[in-house]
C-alpha cells in the first residue's frame, strides 16, 4: 500500500516514552491492531516509519505525524484509526491517517503552548519581565553541540510569544518556534532565561506542541 | 500525575518506567473494590517486568473483582535520590497512590540479594519494616518466590509466606484477607486463620531454639499451625489461568519478548540445582495449549519475538510438534522463535537449524564441571563427546563463538577437575580448526566461572562452600592452566557468593543483619554498582554473628536445618541419597529412565509425574 501519514498525540503519562521506543511501541500497535508495518530490506530488517519531528522526553504534542506503509494492499484507513485507538498505550491517540501531499521537508513553524511554574514569585511581574526578556533582538546562549560547545542565538527562531499569569503561580505562554532548520527545542525558552536572566527563570517548564505549520505559516498536514 | 513526580521525571534516566499507563495493564475503580494490593517486585522494572510469575500472576490476581492489584518496582539509584529528596513516597503504577493506602503489599522474591531492597521498598512505602511492629490487621506485608523456601532470614519482616505455586493459593488467601477486612479481624486472628491455607507459612506462629552452638535446636509450630508446610503446585497446567494479554511495555525490558511455559520440574537431578528439585513434580503443558497460548501472547501483545521457556527445553517431550506448530505462525509474519536452555545433542542442533532468524553467533553450554569424573559426582549428564560432537556440528554449520559455564568450588572438586576445564577449552579449539567452514573469521571461546552457592532443598544442602580465598586460587590455577590464545576467561567475584550463600541457609537471626545493611545504605545488592562486601561484613560484626560460619559450615546430617518447616515435597532421603551417590561418583539416571522416588510426585494425587 502506499505511504500514509498518521496525525497522533502523545499526552499524559506517554509523554515520557522516548522516541526510540515510541517506534517499537508503535510497531506493536499496528501488529496487535492486525496490520503489519512494511519492513527494510537487508540483515536487520527495521519498520519503516518515521516520524517527521522527534519529540523530546517529557515534552507533549498534539500534532505528531508519522510516516509508515504497510504491507497490506487493501486497508480501509478509518477502521485503521478505529482500530489501533483501541490497542494504544494510555496517551497515544490517533487522530486521522491519510495519504500525504506534501513532503515533510515543507514542515517550517511550530505552535507550542507551555507552562512556566513560579514557587514563590510573583507571576504577574514575571509575565511583564518575561515578554520583555524575548522581545530582545538577540538571545545568544551557549549550546553544547556534537563538536564541544558553540554559541546559538535563539531569537530568530521564534516568530512570535506570549505569556499570561494563571493562578496558582503559573505563567502560559503561547509561542511560534522554529520546527527544522534550525531546529528549536522548547527546553531552550528556559535555559536561555536560566542563562541571562536567571531571576525569572521558572522553576519549572513544561510544553505541548499544538501545531504544525509551512514557510507561509498555513496549517501544515 | 503526582506534581512531584512531574517535576523529578525529567531528570531521571529511562522515566518511562515509573510512570505506568503501558498497555494491557489494568485499572479499576478503588471505591468498587474491597482490596487493594501492591504486587511489589524488589528490583528494577526492567527486571520485574521480564519475570514470568509476575506477569501470570498479576492477571490472575486481579481475576478477581474485589482486588485490585497494582505494580511497584524499586527505583534506580538516581529516581531513588530524587524521590527523597522529594519526600515522596514509594507509590503504585496503576494508580500513582502511595503504596501506604494499600491493604496488602506481596512481594515476589526470586533471590536472596533482593532482601535488602524489599526492606527498602517497605521503608519507601512508610511501613514498619518489621512485623511486630505494625499491629493492625492492614497493611498485610507477604513474600512468595523462589527464595521463599527459605525466607527465614526475611521471617521477622514478613506477616506470612505463600510457598511454591500461586495462582490458586494467592486468591485464596485473598479471599480469607477481604473477610478479615469486613469482618474487623485482628491480625492474629487472620494469621491463624491463614496458616490454614495450603502452602501458607506464617513465621510468627513457629518458635525456633537454638543450640549452644549456635544451630538449630528445635521448630515448634504454635496456635495450631501445620508443623510442615507444604509447599503448593498447580496440578494441572493445561487448565491453570495463564494469561495471554500481559502488559507490553512502552520501555525496553530485560526480556522484551513472549514467553511461552512448556513444563514446571525438570527431569534431569543435577544435584547443586535448587530449581531442578523444588519445582518439581514435573508437569507439562499439551503442545495444543501451548500452540494456541502462544499465539494468543503475540496477537495480544505486537511481539515479534517468542521464547520457549522452562529448565531443560529438549525434555519437552513434543518439542518438536510445538516447533511446527508455532513456525507456521511465526514464520510468514516474521516472528522469530528462540529456544533456550537446549542440550548439548545432535537433535538440538537439528533443530536451530531449523529455525529462521537465528543468528549464528554463540553457542552456550552450561558444563558447570571440569572433568567427566565431577559431572558425574554432581549428576550433570553432559559428557565430553557429546559436547565437542555438537561444536563440530555448529562450527560446521557456521557458528564461530562458543560459551563454556562452570563453577568452582563443587562438592568433591580437585585441582585436576580445575585443570580439565582448560582442557577442554583446548579440545573445543581443536574441533573448530577441524570442522569450521571459514576459519578466517575466527573463534572465540569464552569459559566463565562462578563460586558454587550450596542451596537448601537440593542434595548439597549440608555442603561446606569454599571461602573467597580457596575461590580466587582456583580462579588462579585455572588461569594459568589457559594457555591458547582465542581462549577467554571470566571469572565473577565470590563475595557476592558468600553474601548469597549465608542467606540462604541462613536462620531469622539474620534478619538483624539484612536491617542493619539496609540501615548502612544497602538496596539493589544484587547489582554490584551497588552491592558492598564490606557493608555485610560490618552488619554480620554488629550484630555479634559470624559471617563464614553461615556461609562455608558444613551442616550436620543431625542438625535441625532452619528451613526444616518447608516441604517441597522432595523427601530428605533422596537427597540423602544423591549426595552419598555424589561422593561415590555416581550418575542417577533421568527421571525417565528410571523414577528415583524422590516424593514430589505425591502431590499430584493420583495424576502421573511427568505426562
Amino acid at each position: 500500500m502506499n505511504k500514509l501519514r498518521m496525525r497522533f498525540s502523545k499526552t499524559g503519562r506517554a509523554i515520557y516514552i522516548s522516541h526510540l521506543d515510541l517506534m517499537a511501541t508503535m510497531q506493536r500497535a499496528f501488529s496487535r491492531a492486525g496490520n503489519r508495518l512494511k519492513y527494510s530490506e537487508g540483515f536487520n530488517p527495521r519498520p519503516q516509519i518515521s516520524i517527521a519531528l522527534p519529540l523530546s522526553v517529557g515534552c507533549a504534542s498534539v500534532c505528531e505525524l508519522m510516516d509508515f506503509q504497510l504491507l497490506e494492499e487493501q486497508v480501509d484507513i478509518t477502521s485503521l484509526k478505529d482500530r489501533l485507538n483501541a490497542t494504544m498505550p494510555e496517551g497515544i491517540e490517533v487522530q486521522e491517517i491519510y495519504e500525504p501531499t506534501r513532503k515533510n521537508a515543507e514542515l517550517k513553524w511550530l505552535a507550542i503552548e507551555g507552562v512556566f511554574e513560579y514557587d514563590d514569585r510573583s507571576v504577574d511581574i514575571m509575565c511583564n519581565q518575561l515578554a520583555a526578556f524575548f522581545s530582545r533582538e538577540s538571545i545568544v546562549i551557549e549550546k553544547k553541540t556534537k563538536r564541544g560547545f558553540g554559541e546559538v542565538d535563539v531569537r530568530p527562531s521564534i516568530r512570535e510569544i506570549s505569556f499570561f499569569a494563571r493562578a496558582g503561580g503559573a505563567v502560559a505562554l503561547a509561542a511560534t518556534i522554529s520546527a527544522q532548520n534550525p531546529t528549536l527545542n522548547p527546553d531552550l525558552l528556559p535555559a536561555s532565561l536560566r542563562a541571562l536572566c536567571p531571576e525569572i527563570a521558572p522553576d519549572f517548564a513544561k510544553f505541548t506542541r499544538i501545531e504544525p505549520y509551512d514557510a507561509e505559516m498555513k496549517v501544515f498536514r | 500525575m503526582d506534581k512531584r513526580l512531574e517535576r523529578i521525571l525529567p531528570r531521571v534516566q529511562k522515566p518511562a518506567r515509573y510512570t505506568g499507563g503501558e498497555y494491557n495493564q489494568i485499572i479499576k475503580n478503588k471505591d468498587e473494590v474491597e482490596l487493594r494490593l501492591a504486587f511489589c517486585f524488589p528490583d528494577t522494572y526492567e527486571i520485574g517486568m521480564s519475570n514470568l510469575g509476575m506477569k501470570i500472576l498479576y492477571k490472575t490476581m486481579n481475576s478477581l473483582p474485589f482486588v485490585w492489584c497494582e505494580r511497584a518496582f524499586a527505583p534506580w539509584g538516581d529516581m531513588y535520590e530524587e524521590m527523597k529528596k522529594a519526600d515522596m513516597p514509594l507509590y503504585a503504577l496503576e494508580s500513582g497512590d502511595s503504596l501506604d493506602k494499600f491493604d496488602a503489599l506481596a512481594f515476589s522474591i526470586g533471590y536472596e540479594m533482593a532482601y535488602t531492597t524489599v526492606l527498602d521498598m517497605l521503608a519507601m512505602a512508610g511501613v514498619p519494616l518489621r512485623s511486630a511492629d505494625r499491629h493492625d490487621l492492614l497493611p498485610i506485608v507477604f513474600a512468595g518466590g523462589s527464595a521463599c523456601v527459605n525466607g527465614e532470614p526475611m521471617a521477622p519482616f514478613m506477616d506470612l509466606f505463600v510457598i511454591g505455586e500461586g495462582e490458586e493459593m494467592n486468591n485464596e488467601l485473598l479471599t480469607l484477607l477481604r473477610r478479615a477486612k469486613a469482618e474487623g479481624w485482628s491480625k492474629k486472628q487472620f494469621l491463624r486463620e491463614a496458616a490454614h491455607i495450603g502452602g501458607v507459612y506464617v513465621p510468627g506462629l513457629y518458635e525456633i531454639d537454638y543450640n549452644p552452638d549456635g544451630t538449630v535446636k528445635s521448630i515448634t509450630p504454635t496456635d495450631g499451625a501445620p508443623e510442615k508446610v507444604q509447599k503448593r503446585i498447580v496440578e494441572d497446567l493445561d487448565a491453570a489461568p495463564y494469561p495471554t494479554d500481559p502488559i507490553v511495555p512502552s520501555t525496553e525490558v530485560v526480556q522484551d519478548k513472549v514467553d511461552i511455559e512448556l513444563f514446571r520440574g525438570c527431569v534431569r537431578g543435577c544435584r547443586f540445582c535448587q530449581a531442578g528439585h523444588i519445582y518439581r513434580p514435573i508437569r507439562a503443558k499439551k503442545p495444543e495449549t501451548l500452540i494456541r497460548q502462544g499465539i494468543e501472547t503475540l496477537q495480544n501483545t505486537g511481539y515479534e519475538d517468542v521464547t520457549l521457556l522452562s529448565l531443560s527445553t529438549s525434555d519437552y517431550r513434543h518439542l518438536t510438534a510445538l516447533c511446527d506448530g508455532l513456525l507456521e505462525y511465526c514464520e510468514p509474519r516474521s516472528i522469530g522463535l528462540a529456544l533456550p536452555s537446549l542440550r548439548a545433542d545432535n537433535f538440538s542442533m537439528e533443530l536451530m537449524e531449523r529455525l529462521q532468524r537465528v543468528r549464528k553467533t554463540g553457542l552456550t553450554f552450561a558444563v558447570e564441571g571440569g572433568s567427566q569424573r565431577l559431572r558425574d559426582a554432581i549428576n550433570k549428564n553432559v559428557t565430553e563427546e557429546e559436547l565437542l560432537h555438537t561444536c563440530a556440528i555448529a562450527f560446521a554449520g557456521g557458528w564461530n563463538s562458543v560459551k563454556l559455564y562452570y563453577m568452582l568450588g563443587l562438592p568433591t572438586e580437585t585441582d585436576d577437575d580445575i585443570r580439565g576445564i582448560a582442557d577442554m577449552a583446548d579440545q573445543v579449539l581443536h574441533c573448530w580448526r577441524e570442522n569450521a567452514k571459514n576459519k578466517n573469521r575466527g573463534v572465540r571461546i569464552t569459559i566463565s566461572t562462578s563460586c558454587f552457592i550450596p542451596k537448601p532443598h537440593s542434595p548439597f544442602q549440608w555442603e561446606a562452600q569454599i571461602s573467597k580465598e580457596e575461590y580466587l586460587r582456583r580462579v588462579n590455577l585455572l588461569r594459568t592452566s589457559i594457555t591458547a590464545r582465542n581462549v577467554t576467561y571470566n571469572w565473577h567475584d565470590a563475595e557476592t557468593s558468600v553474601i548469597e550463600s549465608a542467606l540462604s541457609r541462613g536462620d531469622r537471626r539474620l534478619g538483624d543483619v539484612l536491617e542493619a545493611v539496609w540501615r548502612a545504605g544497602g538496596r539493589l545488592d544484587a547489582w554490584s554498582d551497588y552491592f558492598s562486601f564490606e557493608r555485610w561484613e560490618n552488619a554480620f560484626a554488629s550484630c555479634g554473628l559470624d559471617l563464614a560460619w553461615y556461609a562455608s559450615r558444613e551442616r550436620g546430617l543431625d542438625e535441625v536445618l532452619p528451613w526444616d518447616m518447608i516441604d517441597v515435597g522432595v523427601r530428605r532421603a533422596h537427597l540423602v541419597r544423591e549426595r552419598e551417590r555424589c561422593y561415590a561418583s555416581e550418575l542417577s539416571p533421568d527421571c525417565r529412565k528410571q523414577c528415583s522416588a524422590c516424593g514430589a510426585a505425591k502431590m499430584l494425587h493420583g495424576r502421573k509425574c511427568d505426562e
